[in-house]
């Protein structure tokens, strides 16, 4: 087929100059404007509504291009055709020897990299696999079942604060803290999700955004329970058998043990996605009124997915609490389970690895780029809007499992 | 055309609707309606837009909660169940399997996949069955792919076994739904309005495929608009009108029946000699 | 006696904000039944440009109701702007799109926006000016009633007035209740559905944008972050209220104003979010329908 060359004309410009306008007026009092507070003054910034202007211009121009290769392309493709949203990943992905090749590196690195780096490096990743391990958990809620948790820290608050309190009333250690918290966890889950779970989709997000910051209130004005806003200190790092180490060691122990228990949570996870249970989630989040008629109990499947997503978060709980040996309430406010959720859309809801991979770019890319920390919440936001608006399935979609039945007919695929 | 000689209609009954009622507000969408269906029949269930067909299986189904009535089910072991107030997932462990009118498919999980679904209230594994998969959970697992693959060899959709739902064509898709419905094993089959939108072609294969399941031994209740469909392949019909039952009988019978001339009024050539 | 009064009037003035950015999500919610969850940043938003404009308009040393009307003006506008260029934007493509990828866009616009300011800005508390006069006749009561009370209430009471007549008589407020009944429906009448759907996030916007300059002339200080609490207080009182009821939006917020204010002034003021959170949850477990809003069964 000939490919269509692409250009834009006069109409495109034209309200590619109304956007440049449009934008540049709405940045107004925000961008061109520094209000000094102090001195009941301001300062004019002129420069940056030009920026502005540029920027929407050319973004404008680039929708402009983008909507008539999307016009061509859907020419060739028929409209409805599912199968055509598999990303180029997805298909490299569903190969398996280029998919063991890809671990095999994965796993290479990841053993390799507190000997090859600083401590400081260590940390930094012992962050992002917590967070991996924490879009895992909540993308069994929210890419595997569909229930918009917007309340996930709670969990996460749970296990930390189950850990330090543990330990500072009756000295239990890391490893003892690690299922009970993940159990308590999973209790938490339950108490609330048994209530709200009967509630739609939409309402379920805001009841539970309200539980996660009822939690976080608590936990800040109950002083004799949780210490208030000034936390609870001295959290021991996890013990190597009764050994003591220093805390370069301790550090580089805490990555294995965090990758073993990255590790161990994709497995749990792939299991529990290709399994009856696994099968149930995806029915629930595509249509629970199908779902109950083929005989799926909403009630319960809903619950396990909840109590399960909370499990991880506990876990993760515990691992924070144990790396940074402090915990306070500020540290699991509503951007937190915002941040969460962003890496389950962006990594694709569903997908293992796009979680995985969303997890280590939100989480690493701003520590790296220093420059673009600042700038961090304001990229999570839109990314959160540009991936609905123009990837819904995120970076990497859910590779479709496919069956060789047993028996005589074998279908081509 | 007509099938009534061969069939193997008993008298036991499976189904017994008594004195079924449901109000919306200040509405009365069923009005005191009876039914009774017999193992290994094919009923339908017509009337005028509005009678109250899709609120009698969604009461049926557990999907509404009826404001009054009797709902039991004959099982073949000889028990008898109370189906009032049972959630609709427990309704269809116990036997009742339906379709939508407005089809329901999970249009992003494949066509095996979907049906796979319909065998999650005929199987057990749980979470630890699911981490472990330990033999019996790997057994069950494997049981589920080999007869839902079957289900979908008798449906005619073998060959689209990994494509998505979503991407089928219609027909196919209301195939779809009735092989998912096949795979909870149900006593009864709920169909409502399984040929809608369909062209000649497919309606004569839906003929086909209904008929070979009740031979099956199983029981099917269908609501239809498609009148030469609906006279040619049940064996006893069911006419509503307003929430009530105007009319039941062969359809020999129901066609010459006056009350139902008359709720169709206008649409008399429906009934002409099929 | 008078601690209650005082009590009673701060639950009013307290509820008028509540109801009045309440109104913006119930008329969304209605109309595209979508939690617009950037809707508290718009009400922040327009408090921010009101300072902008009050600050700017300073230096002229124009009389306090003229700075004030311009203020507002520009908060109005600015806000309207805004609450069009996010639909446009963030929820327009998502139209036909399952029910929770136009929350997650509207969540994400909300962090957009308020990281927006707060880089565009300052993360921390700015003063910002009082622009509601004191009226001398309300000296005595000082210790009850403010002026700023007193006009909030005022204020609250004619725009509801306005907002009714509005959507009852004029052609967009009948377009709206038709596309918010059905608006399949409405688009074979002939309505603009896109538009009518615009000129709701507008109306929302600039409602949400009185709010936010009223509330800040009344506290004295604002910053980035308030669009958030005041986002779910007010989402709170949409809910109690029958979400997609305009009359229940308004009823909730006061409602909830008084619980809030009677709550912290007799119980405990640590807990004054909690208690707005609790009444959240409770209700849309108990009666998700809210006082006013009607149960819709589920279509099957």
């Amino acid at each position: 087929m000939a490919r269509r060359t692409m250009r834009l004309n006069g109409r495109d410009i034209g309200s590619a100059l109304l956007t440049a306008l449009w934008f540049a007026f709405l940045a107004l009092p925000f961008l061109a404007v520094k209000i000094n507070p102090v001195e009941q003054t301001v300062t004019w910034r002129w420069h940056a509504i030009i920026y502005v202007a540029l920027a929407a211009f050319l973004l404008s121009l680039g929708g402009s291009l983008y909507r008539q290769y999307r016009k061509a392309h859907l020419a060739r493709k028929s409209q409805n055709d599912l199968s055509s949203e598999q990303s180029l990943f997805g298909r490299l992905w569903a190969t398996r020897k280029i998919r063991l090749s890809l671990l095999a590196a994965l796993t290479a690195a990841a053993i390799t990299f507190p000997l090859l780096f600083s401590t400081y490096q260590t940390n930094i990743m012992i962050t992002a696999l917590i967070y991996v391990m924490l879009g895992l958990g909540l993308n069994i809620v929210v890419g595997v079942a569909g229930l918009l948790d917007l309340g996930y820290v709670a969990f996460y608050a749970v296990g930390a604060y189950s850990y330090a309190l543990l330990n500072l009333h009756f000295g239990i250690g890391f490893w003892s803290a690690l299922p009970i918290s993940a159990l308590l966890a999973a209790f938490f889950g339950v108490i609330l999700g048994f209530p709200v779970l009967r509630l739609r989709g939409d309402y379920l997000a805001i009841v539970t955004l309200g539980f996660g910051e009822i939690i976080r209130l608590i936990l800040e004005n109950w002083n004799a329970f949780s210490k208030g806003p000034s936390g609870i200190a001295n959290i021991p790092r996890p013990g190597f058998f009764g050994l003591d180490l220093t805390l370069e060691g301790a550090i580089i122990y805490l990555y294995y043990l965090m990758l073993g228990l990255v590790l161990f949570t994709v497995f749990v996870v792939n299991r529990l996605q290709n399994s009856r249970i696994g099968r149930a989630w995806f029915a629930l989040r595509e249509d629970e009124i199908a779902c109950q008629a083929m005989g799926i109990d909403k009630t319960r499947t809903k619950l396990t997915a909840f109590a399960l997503g909370a499990t991880w978060a506990g876990m993760a709980g515990v691992i924070f609490a144990a790396k940074t040996t402090f915990v306070n309430p500020a540290s699991f406010t509503f951007l937190e389970s915002a941040i969460i959720l962003c890496i389950v859309v962006l990594g694709g809801m569903g997908s293992i690895i796009g979680v995985v991979l969303a997890a280590l770019l939100l989480i690493l890319l701003p520590e790296y780029l220093r420059p673009l920390a600042d700038y961090r919440m304001l990229a999570f936001g839109a990314v959160l809007v540009a991936m609905m608006v123009f990837r819904p399935q995120g970076l990497v979609s859910r590779v479709r499992r496919t069956y060789v039945p047993a028996g005589k007919n074998i279908p081509d695929e | 055309m007509n099938r009534q000689e061969g069939q193997s209609t008993s008298d036991r009954p499976v189904l017994e609707v008594m004195n079924l009622t449901m109000d919306f507000g200040g509405i009365r969408a069923l009005d005191g309606f009876c039914l009774r269906l017999r193992q290994g029949e094919i009923a339908a269930l017509i009337g005028p837009n509005g009678a109250g067909k899709t609120t009698f299986f969604n009461c049926l189904t557990g999907m509404y909660l009826p404001t009054r009535g009797e709902l039991q089910l004959f099982r073949p072991d000889g028990a008898t169940r109370r189906l009032n107030g049972l959630r609709p997932d427990k309704i269809t462990e116990q036997g009742l399997a339906r379709t939508f009118q407005n089809i329901r498919l999970f249009p992003r999980m494949t066509v095996l996949e979907n049906v796979m679904i319909g065998r999650h209230c005929r199987t057990r594994a749980g979470v630890l069955g699911a981490i472990l998969r330990g033999p019996a959970a790997r057994r069950e697992e494997k049981d589920t792919v080999r007869i839902s693959s079957r289900i979908l060899e008798k449906i005619g959709l073998a060959g689209q076994l990994n494509e998505f739902a979503g991407n089928l064509p219609y027909g196919a898709q209301r195939r779809l739904e009735i092989a998912r419905a096949l795979a909870t094993e149900p006593l009864i089959l709920l169909l409502d309005e399984p040929a809608a939108g369909m062209n000649p072609q497919e309606t004569r294969e839906l003929d086909e495929l209904i008929c070979r399941l009740r031979d099956e031994g199983l029981t099917i209740l269908l609501i239809e608009h498609d009148m030469k469909l609906v006279m040619s392949l049940s064996d006893h019909i069911f006419v509503m009108d307003y929430g009530r039952k105007i009319a039941e009988g062969t359809p020999a019978e129901v066609r010459r029946n006056p009350e139902v001339i008359k709720a169709y009024l206008g649409e008399e050539e429906s009934f002409g000699p099929a | 006696m008078d601690y209650f009064i005082e009590l009673f009037f701060s639950g009013l003035t307290r509820g008028s904000i509540y109801a009045l950015i309440a109104l913006g999500y119930t008329m969304v919610y209605g109309i595209i039944g979508l939690i617009n969850f950037a809707h508290g940043e718009i009400y922040m938003i327009g408090a921010f440009t009101a300072l902008a404009a009050a600050t700017i308009l300073s230096f002229f040393s124009l009389p306090l109701p003229a700075l004030l009307f311009l203020s507002l003006a520009a908060a109005v506008i600015w806000a309207s702007a805004y609450g069009y260029t996010i639909e446009k934007l963030a929820y327009r493509p998502l139209r036909h799109a399952p029910r929770l990828s136009p929350l997650i866009s509207a969540i994400g616009m909300s962090i957009f926006l308020q990281n927006y300011v707060l880089l565009a800005q300052t993360p921390d508390f700015l003063p910002f000016p009082a622009l509601i006069p004191e009226f001398a006749f309300l000296a005595p009561y000082a210790g009850v009633i403010g002026s700023s009370d007193l006009v909030i209430l005022l204020t609250t009471a004619v725009i509801m007035a306005l907002l009714s007549l509005f959507i009852k008589f004029t052609r967009t407020g009948k377009a709206m209740r038709a596309t918010a009944q059905d608006r399949t429906m409405a688009m074979l009448v002939g309505i603009s559905v896109n538009r009518v759907i615009s000129a709701t996030f507008v109306v929302g916007s600039a409602l949400a944008a009185v709010g936010g300059l009223l509330i800040a002339s009344h506290i004295g200080q604002i910053n980035c972050f308030i669009g958030f609490i005041a986002g779910i207080k007010a989402f709170t009182a949409a809910v109690l209220g029958g979400i997609g009821s305009i009359p229940g939006a308004v009823l909730g917020g006061f409602i909830l104003g008084l619980t809030e204010s009677f709550a912290t002034g007799y119980v405990s003021s640590d807990y004054e979010d909690v208690f707005a959170f609790s009444l959240l949850v409770l209700i849309l477990i108990f009666r998700p329908a809210g006082l006013l809003g009607k149960a819709a069964p589920e279509k099957v």
